[in-house]
């Protein structure tokens, strides 16, 4: 297998007025097994669209074996043998696997489908990637890890020599991820590049040749994967010392007010046995890979999927939440991790978006424009919301602006219970801080607060306790004492 | 902390505005071509009589494309809104013609019989839009479904009812309703009074209330709504009662016109109110429209049809293909946009 050599060379990319990459230049050399490094927002998924074909750079140069390149789709940087697995699976569901595996490249015979080959091929490859199913088994009949498997095994077939893994073992067992490890070794010893992105370090230490570093756009460093320790890679990432990220803890005291009391909360197909309770002042963090059924279990808590049992108590009284708005009459509120899909209205205005949990105090009966213009011009103060002016959609803020504006908005009912679901999803650094001192301030006002969040560093920079969640269930409920990556990524994968 | 605020480009922005308040009044701008070339093509086009005419005849569809404006705005969509207004014309008939002939023998005044034709229709209509509305939130189907089946059923029932002919009003409650439709007031017909009326509180609803923009808002994102505490469903419903009411008054304007319904009684009318939606600007997969948008659609679109019924370039019989061009090219001009 020929293998490619990649050269990046000053890469800009805007969207609209914000830039996500600053000049970005750096090589990857052929046969190595490189980790790309860097936080939410740091610009890697979008350099890596920038050389998969999925977009291209406003400014700068792609190199590929020498020769300046700009792929005008994906299928252009196939042809270079570049391939990018998603973070979202970019599979049919109604599909087969070997449908899937041939779509757009189809084999054919004369007019007709060649099904034959077809599947005889993607057999082929699935045996490769070690995934014992029927190439014919429609993909949504699939659970997450074989969709991971399958994606491979399409890029296999597509004759990958540059293969870029966004995240690849997020939702993966430890098993599984093992057997994709060793797919990684071979494909590395058959002469492939691999581009490897994830924020379990351990991970990175142990299958990388060499580890580049993002941060805020830029490329900061790179060095060979074994001469750094895991606390480096971490402080390369955040680029300051963590202990500067976020506020020092002041534990609240034993006998606060528990807020939120949940007990036995049962959630479909999502969890089971649920009980936790929150005091006045407290952070609770809620840590577990994807899929454990930490966001579910809130959104039952919410109202907003059926609950199959559970107590819920409020400020000590027991009530019944059905949907949202009685939560937050309740004095709870939710902030969904999907900003753009269930946290704000990205085509609506800010002002809009800002008060439209509470219209009611703007209503009497008809809208107070100027009382919502002044609270939105409060709230921007207050939250350091960055904005060239008041009238713009909430689109056009960058990530960490709209997510201070989601916060500001679900904040605005002045609720007593906050839930935070991946507060700091898509944000740069400065607005990570930002946020993480404006958690620790609500939990200084008395507030109750609970963060559901798959950064390790930031559950232990921030919390009080942490509850873990695999597979429906709560595991443990650590103290601030036992916060370490390691014990929660034990509780969270079961190898405790 | 830093300065939140960053001074924007008040040129750049100035421009900006003056662009965007262009392009908001572009159905405007059409209206008005159209009235230049009208007069060019016929010195009757621009006479008060005629505009008159134009505007009254505009008043039905324009009081239920107020209503549509909202159910659109919200994500909706109601097909059935002709044959609603039939059905509803004809069991106002059925109901008034029972009343003349006396209720246990006992014989009720005219105009009594004539306020209580008048509230069944309202209440009518806002009954249809609630079933509508039940019908797609609570039973969880497509309005285009809902509607498209609702759309036969009430036309089928009006035929039924009208045993294939017309439903004709009594000629004493005709008489006596007859000025609903004809009477003026300043000079200028009632009807056109009440579409002002409609569209005003229409436009007060939409962008000065609660539930106005908790209507926009589900159009722009329902799911962004569900989880910001927003009834989504109780609102969706309400979109549908507010247009089944329009229907209502709508109906309430029109029958004593004509005083009767047949099977074509409202034929192509959801055709015109979408139409006038469409062109005024409102986008058909909901989030933002404005109801001063509709009001100028949904007069374009008459003065159309007027202007073939006064010139003859191209026949009256294809007013509604006309209709069906305008709005696949205002469709057109609005792609790609957010």
């Amino acid at each position: 297998m020929m293998s490619v050599a990649v050269s990046f060379q000053d890469i800009c990319k805007d969207f609209g007025p914000v830039r996500v990459l600053h000049g970005v230049s750096f090589d990857l050399a052929p046969g190595r097994v490189y980790g790309l490094l860097g936080e939410n927002g740091a610009g890697k998924s979008t350099l890596m669209k920038i050389l998969a074909g999925y977009e291209s750079a406003s400014y700068g140069q792609l190199v590929i074996d020498g020769k300046p390149q700009r792929f005008a789709n994906s299928r252009g940087a196939e042809a270079c043998g570049i391939i990018l697995i998603h973070q979202e699976f970019n599979l049919a569901e109604h599909l087969t696997i070997a449908q899937n595996m041939f779509l757009g490249h189809e084999k054919r015979k004369g007019w007709l489908l060649d099904d034959a080959a077809m599947d005889s091929e993607a057999a082929r490859y699935l045996q490769q990637v070690g995934l014992d199913v029927s190439p014919d088994t429609k993909v949504r009949e699939l659970i997450v890890a074989e969709k991971q498997l399958v994606e491979i095994a399409k890029a296999l077939s597509r004759k990958a020599r540059f293969l870029i893994m966004d995240e690849p073992t997020a939702t993966l067992t430890s098993a599984e991820t093992h057997r994709l490890f060793s797919v990684m070794a071979q494909l590395k010893a058959d002469g492939a590049t691999i581009l490897y992105i994830s924020h379990k370090l351990d991970e990175v230490e142990r299958n990388t040749d060499e580890v580049i570093v993002m941060r805020d756009g830029r490329f900061i460093t790179r060095e060979p994967t074994a001469g750094l320790t895991r606390q480096q890679m971490a402080n390369l990432m955040v680029g300051r010392e963590l202990s500067d990220m976020f506020p020092a803890k002041n534990v609240p005291a034993p006998d606060a007010p528990v807020l939120l009391k949940v007990e036995g909360l049962n959630v479909p197909g999502w969890s089971k046995d649920v009980s936790f309770e929150v005091r006045a002042g407290e952070i609770l963090g809620f840590a577990g890979l994807v899929g454990a059924g930490r966001t579910e279990s809130f959104e039952a808590l919410l109202g907003l999927r059926p609950r199959a049992g559970g107590a819920i108590h409020l400020n000590g009284r027991p009530v019944d939440v059905r949907n949202p708005r009685q939560a937050m009459q309740n004095g709870m509120t939710y902030l969904s991790e999907d900003r753009k899909g269930k946290g704000l209205h990205v085509n609506l205005g800010l002002r809009e978006n800002l008060t439209l949990l509470t219209m009611e105090r703007y209503a009497h009966p008809w809208l107070d424009l100027k009382a919502e213009k002044q609270a939105l011009g409060k709230a921007i103060d207050e939250f350091n919301i960055r904005t060239r002016d008041l009238d713009s959609k909430a689109r056009m803020l960058s990530g960490g602006n709209q997510q201070k504006l989601a916060l500001a908005k679900f904040l605005h009912s002045d609720p007593r219970v906050v839930i935070l679901d991946e507060p700091t999803r898509g944000v740069d650094v400065g607005a990570k801080r930002d946020i993480y001192f404006l958690i620790h301030s609500l939990a200084a006002q008395g507030r109750a607060v609970i963060v559901i969040s798959s950064e390790l560093i930031e559950l232990i920079g921030l919390c009080h306790r942490v509850a873990v969640m695999r597979a429906g269930t709560l595991q443990t409920t650590l103290g601030i004492e036992h916060l370490t990556e390691e014990e929660l990524i034990a509780h969270a994968t079961g190898t405790h | 902390m830093q300065p939140a605020r960053t001074d924007s480009n008040t040129k750049g922005n100035g421009l900006l505005i003056l662009l965007s308040t262009i392009k908001g009044m572009g159905p405007l701008l059409g209206l008005i071509a159209l009235c230049i070339a009208g007069t060019l093509l016929n010195g009757d086009f621009a006479s008060a009589d005629n505009m008159m005419n134009v505007l009254t005849r505009t008043a039905f569809i324009g009081i239920i494309a107020v209503g549509m404006t909202f159910v659109i705005i919200s994500g909706g969509i109601d097909l059935s809104v002709g044959s609603m207004a039939a059905l509803i014309a004809g069991c106002m008939i059925y109901f008034m013609n029972k009343l003349a002939m006396g209720v246990g023998g006992v014989m009720l005044a005219p105009l009594t019989i004539v306020v209580l034709g008048i509230c069944m229709a309202i209440v009518l209509g806002a009954v249809f839009g609630l079933v509508h509305g039940l019908l797609i939130t609570k039973g969880n189907i497509e309005p285009f479904i809902v509607t498209l089946g609702t759309l036969g059923i009430f036309r089928a029932f009006l035929t039924y009812l009208a045993d294939g002919g017309a439903l004709t009003l009594d000629s004493t409650l005709a008489d006596l309703y007859s000025p609903v439709y004809y009477a003026t007031v300043l000079g200028t017909p009632f009807p056109i009074w009440i579409f002002l009326l409609v569209a005003v509180a229409g436009a007060v609803i939409l962008n000065r209330t609660t539930f106005g923009r908790h209507v926009q808002a589900i159009g722009s994102n329902e799911q962004v709504s569900r989880y910001a505490a927003i009834r989504v469903d109780f609102v969706k419903l309400s979109t549908y009662m507010l247009l089944g009411i329009c229907v209502g008054i709508a109906t309430v304007l029109y029958v004593p016109r004509l005083g009767s319904a047949t099977p074509t009684t409202g034929l192509l009318w959801e055709l015109e109110a979408i139409a006038a939606v469409v062109v005024g600007g409102t986008a058909l997969k909901g989030g933002e429209g404005r109801i001063i948008g509709t009001v100028i659609g949904a007069i374009l679109l008459s003065v159309i049809s007027n202007i073939l019924n006064l010139t003859s370039i191209i026949s009256v019989y294809l007013n509604a293909a006309v209709q069906g061009i305008v709005i696949i090219a205002v469709a057109f001009l609005q792609r790609g946009r957010k």
